[in-house]
């Protein structure tokens, strides 16, 4: 297999993360968009570990499986946060410091 | 070598229009269901690479418990279940623009750099290898990553509870 295959489909996943963080108004959405992002990191490192042939990849991808699952946890107490004292997760509605 | 290039296939078709399903669907639960597909088939070409405790800590970690939170944010938030109710705001083609102009960038590259690299599947790496290398090379990147769980959950539960 061509390791561009793997790279190339990391590649679209990160943008289409990059998308969906861009337009999206929810912010679970948003949060949603980022894991995206980060799925399509372990893709590329996993890749580069098979292509190397060592277990560094693999284990890159667990460090950044970890954080990312202690980014939701965060992110969406946050959020929670946010719906508790606005009323509304939506991301167009936190201008509090806008003017 | 064909079948694994097959399986890739189908497996990344799976995976990318799911990926535009999460960024582009009305239905919230939708969008979370969409990144089990992402998720899963991620987890799936990890296999393929014969890399396979991160595929299954992937099924376990995300689509176990990532996914979970996610319906639970979905739900506590009352997210908007209505396709009438727009999820986007107004920089849908600024954002495509940015999305289309960073993939052209990094698919250029990649195609440039990477053209001719060849995967050579010799054989499956073993957990129990992953594992040694963790703890012994990783020792304190992995006990760095144990206190900032023990730091994010605590940090979750002081900011989420009522008082």
């Amino acid at each position: 297999m061509l390791l561009n295959e793997f790279l190339l489909l990391g590649a679209f996943l990160f943008c289409t993360g990059i998308y969906g963080v861009l337009t999206r108004k929810h912010a679970v959405l948003v949060l949603m968009s980022i894991e995206l992002m980060l799925a399509a990191v372990n893709v590329n490192l996993v890749a580069f570990g098979a292509f190397h042939n060592t277990v560094v990849g693999q284990v890159f991808a667990l460090f950044v499986l970890t954080i990312a699952a202690a980014e939701v946890g965060i992110g969406l107490a946050i959020v929670l946060l946010i719906y508790r004292n606005l009323h509304s997760a939506d991301l167009d509605d936190l201008e509090l410091m806008k003017d | 070598m064909v079948a694994q290039n097959v399986a890739f296939s189908i497996i990344a078709a799976a995976m990318a229009l799911a990926a535009i399903g999460v960024v582009r669907t009305k239905n919230v639960v939708h969008a979370a269901l969409y990144l089990v597909v992402v998720l899963g088939g991620g987890a799936a070409q990890f296999i393929l690479l014969g890399q396979e405790f991160v595929a299954w800590v992937q099924v376990l970690v995300y689509i176990g418990a990532v996914i979970v939170l996610f319906l639970f944010g979905i739900m506590l938030t009352r997210a908007p279940m209505h396709p009438e109710e727009s999820l986007d705001n107004d920089l849908k083609w600024p954002g495509l623009v940015a999305a289309l102009f960073l993939l052209g960038v990094l698919g250029g590259l990649l195609i440039d750099t990477f053209h001719a690299d060849e995967i050579d599947l010799v054989r499956p790496i073993r957990t129990a290898q992953v594992t040694t290398s963790i703890f012994s090379n990783y020792i304190i990147p992995f006990e760095v990553v144990g206190i900032l769980l023990l730091g994010a959950l605590i940090g979750a539960v002081v900011l989420a509870r009522k008082d």
